[in-house]
């Protein structure tokens, strides 16, 4: 892989309760989540993560409510301390620092954003995004305009003087984003962040981020419960269940090639044709491009786009381009197949709906 | 009843011969019930020899059954007493009695009474300064300067116009009605002791709310402290500092009005939103930036509702402290019930409600501009 990587988690293990490192030799002897809880009281939070995430790239880590998801988010920043395993930040292992030093990595290596905003009422709105700068005893006046800078580019310019309660909920996150980006920390952990909010407010949060994004090039950890989101954001996807790892990879591989039966059961859900892009399912070219081709197409569309602007004629085929070169062709027959997913388990994240299949 | 004196009464054979008869009958009689228990053990002896070596004073109700001729009472097995020192001290006479116990707390508190006044003599002697040193000052200040600070200072905590032309109208009524050096005296206590509950209770609060050992530790010194009845803490005062001095009531209404300050600040800080602090700790602050730029200002409304709640509490001590010569409208109101001068009473306790009412006034409209300015 070329690209350099910022985070590196090996063999965590979380557990919680009375004594975690007698209860981790059950769990490495392999006994199960619903075992060690009935039968040593101890509760499985995470059962041997190891994710690598790339500088400059979003990560997301995807699961249902208990899947141990915000507490992988936290062994980041050692907000809660893993029973074992090994975090590398830049290399440095984080659970080797003192006090000291993790407050520094806290300070000025990564910024959170919370799920619940967890702005703090009492200051302003600029104040609260000055925070950061604040902690590491910036002068007033010097973080004032940097506070500034930063609502201004998540849209809230003129609300510095304004309290979070008397902004919406859309716009106390925009708060807590730019209260994370004014740190100008390298990395972003954000937890369920647009999780509290409604569904337009949601996209719209989400295009920012993704604008930043390009902007700043951050490496971002992102947790969702949320499968459409998590396919818009993600560089690098993974998948969570009952605190072990089900799936990691390229969304779109993950989409088109689900390993376990309770993904193709999420994944049977979405709307392929919004998320599924061209360079996905395209052929690549090996012996220079067809002369029978209907035009040519973006590397990056998505199918839906791609389905518009055939008009629904299947017996098209495109050229792919990427950066003005040839790289694929594209068959609209290939596009078709490729909106029916695989036949969905029999079993899967929600018995509920299987029932009803029954 | 004390002893056993079957001849005593030189009345007729059969008289005797039934007090013995009752005292058979009931195991000895209702003087002596727990004789068995010492006999039993082997220490009638000792008893017997106590008894022998110093006579006991008689207690109120040996004393009423002698002069009612010691007529052998029935005593059934309804009244069999309790084990008490006292009842068992008619049993065996090297018993200690109630009345020792009493005796025995006043001559240990006599017994560490000079080493204590030696460590908190020097230690609350400022507190008198300050005392005195705001009697004399708010005494001082003309009526025409007073009223105007008292104004000033209104407006500053709650910005209301309104609320400060009530105080204003409260503290010339009670002028009119020639109690205004009384109700003047009577705020300047209240002054310095709020102001050092305040100061102290806060920072104990705040070590109570950093650590669960130290919260299981004061609760329940801080229940004793409100539910000791008040002129309780007067009584070892008295004998520790002489009644002359300010420091006496000062310290009873402090002890009476910190605790909740304590209790507040100790719960405002403990309720903090657990989101919040998460947030604060994941940017790296240090626990002293988390304390004072995160904890104390959310913990403010209650803190501000313990300050509102100390303050009444150490109006209603002040009046109870003119027992100790504390100045002020207490003095009045003691005047009222000493003389039963209806009159004066009655006019002296309407200040003290116009007091209370400002004061409370006062402390709630700071208290709501604090929480209008961090509602959620």
């Amino acid at each position: 892989m070329d690209k350099k990587i910022k985070i590196s988690i090996h063999n965590l293990y979380k557990i919680f309760g009375a004594e975690p490192k007698a209860a981790l030799q059950h769990v490495k002897n392999g006994v199960g989540k619903a075992d060690l809880l009935e039968q040593h009281l101890h509760v499985l939070g995470l059962l041997d993560i190891n994710v690598d995430m790339c500088e400059g790239e979003i990560t997301v880590i995807m699961g249902l409510s208990g899947s141990g998801k915000s507490t992988l988010i936290r062994h980041l920043n050692r907000l809660i301390e893993p029973t074992a395993g090994e975090i590398d930040v830049d290399g440095e292992d984080v659970l080797a620092y003192d006090e000291v030093r993790l407050r520094q990595l806290r300070r000025e290596t990564m910024s959170m954003v919370f799920q619940k905003f967890a702005l703090f009422p009492h200051k302003t709105v600029a104040d609260n995004a000055a925070t950061l700068l604040r902690v590491r005893n910036v002068e007033r006046r010097d973080t004032v305009a940097e506070a500034h800078k930063w609502l201004d580019r998540v849209g809230l310019h003129g609300f510095g003087g304004h309290y979070p309660h008397q902004l919406s909920g859309g716009m106390q996150q925009r708060v807590g984003i730019a209260r994370a980006l004014a740190s100008n920390s390298p990395i972003m952990l954000m937890d369920e962040a647009f999780s509290a909010l409604d569904p337009l407010i949601r996209t719209d949060m989400q295009n920012l981020l993704l604008e930043l994004q390009t902007e700043l090039n951050k490496t971002i950890v992102f947790i969702t419960h949320d499968l459409d989101e998590a396919l818009k954001l993600a560089d690098h996807l993974v998948i969570l269940k009952d605190g072990y790892i089900v799936q990691q990879g390229e969304p779109q591989h993950i989409l088109l090639n689900p390993n376990d039966p309770y993904i193709e059961d999420f994944v049977s859900d979405i709307n392929r044709a919004r998320v599924l892009r061209v360079r996905s399912i395209m052929t690549p070219i090996t012996d220079g491009v067809p002369a029978d081709a209907h035009g040519e197409v973006d590397y990056n569309d998505t199918l839906e786009s791609m389905i518009a602007h055939s008009g629904g004629d299947t017996s098209h085929s495109y050229v792919v381009v990427k950066d003005g070169a040839p790289v694929g062709v594209l068959d609209m027959t290939n596009l078709v197949k490729a909106l029916v997913p695989r036949a969905a388990s029999g079993y899967g994240p929600r018995p509920d709906a299987n029932l009803r299949e029954l | 009843m004390a002893l056993p004196q079957p001849q005593k009464n030189n009345c007729a054979l059969s008289e005797a011969l039934k007090d013995d008869l009752a005292a058979v009958m009931v195991g000895s009689g209702e003087m002596a019930t727990y004789d068995f228990v010492f006999n039993a053990i082997g220490l009638r002896d000792w008893c017997d020899a106590a008894k022998a070596g110093n006579e006991r004073p008689m207690s109120m109700a040996e004393l009423l059954a002698k002069s009612k001729g010691q007529s052998g009472v029935e005593t059934s097995w309804w009244e069999f007493p309790f084990p008490s020192l006292d009842a068992l001290n008619k049993a065996c006479a090297a018993f200690p009695q109630s009345r020792d116990v009493t005796v025995g707390v006043e001559k240990s508190f006599l017994a560490i009474k000079d080493s204590l006044r030696f460590v908190f003599d020097p230690m609350t002697q400022p507190l008198s300064w300050a005392l005195e040193w705001a009697l004399t000052l708010f005494q001082a200040t003309p009526w025409w300067i007073m009223i105007p600070i008292l104004m000033a200072i209104v407006y500053f905590a709650s910005k209301s116009v309104r609320l400060v032309f009530f105080v204003a109208a409260c503290i010339a009524f009670l002028a009119f009605i020639d109690h205004y050096d009384h109700a003047i005296q009577t705020l300047a206590i209240i002054f310095v002791c709020a102001f050092l509950c305040v100061v102290l209770g806060v920072p104990i609060g705040i070590a109570m709310s950093r650590s669960d050992s130290m919260q299981r530790l004061t609760i329940p010194i801080l229940d004793m402290l409100q539910t000791l009845p008040p002129f309780v803490y007067l009584i070892p005062l008295i004998f520790l500092f002489s009644v002359t001095e300010p420091k006496l009531y000062g310290i009873a209404i402090i002890l009476y009005a910190i605790v909740p300050v304590i209790r507040l600040t100790d719960l405002g800080i403990r309720l903090v939103d657990k989101d919040v602090i998460e947030a604060a700790d994941s940017f790296g602050m240090t626990n002293t930036q988390k304390l004072f730029g995160v904890q104390v200002p959310l913990a403010l409304p209650n803190i501000m509702a313990g300050i509102n709640q100390t303050i009444m509490m150490s109006l209603a001590m002040v009046v109870i402290a003119s027992l100790v010569s504390a100045p002020g409208l207490g003095v009045l109101v003691l005047r009222g019930i000493r003389n039963l001068e209806l009159g004066v009473g009655l006019i002296s306790g309407l200040g003290i409600v116009l007091l209370a009412i400002i004061l409370d006034r006062v402390t709630k409209a700071a208290l709501d501009r604090v929480n209008a300015a961090q509602k959620y």
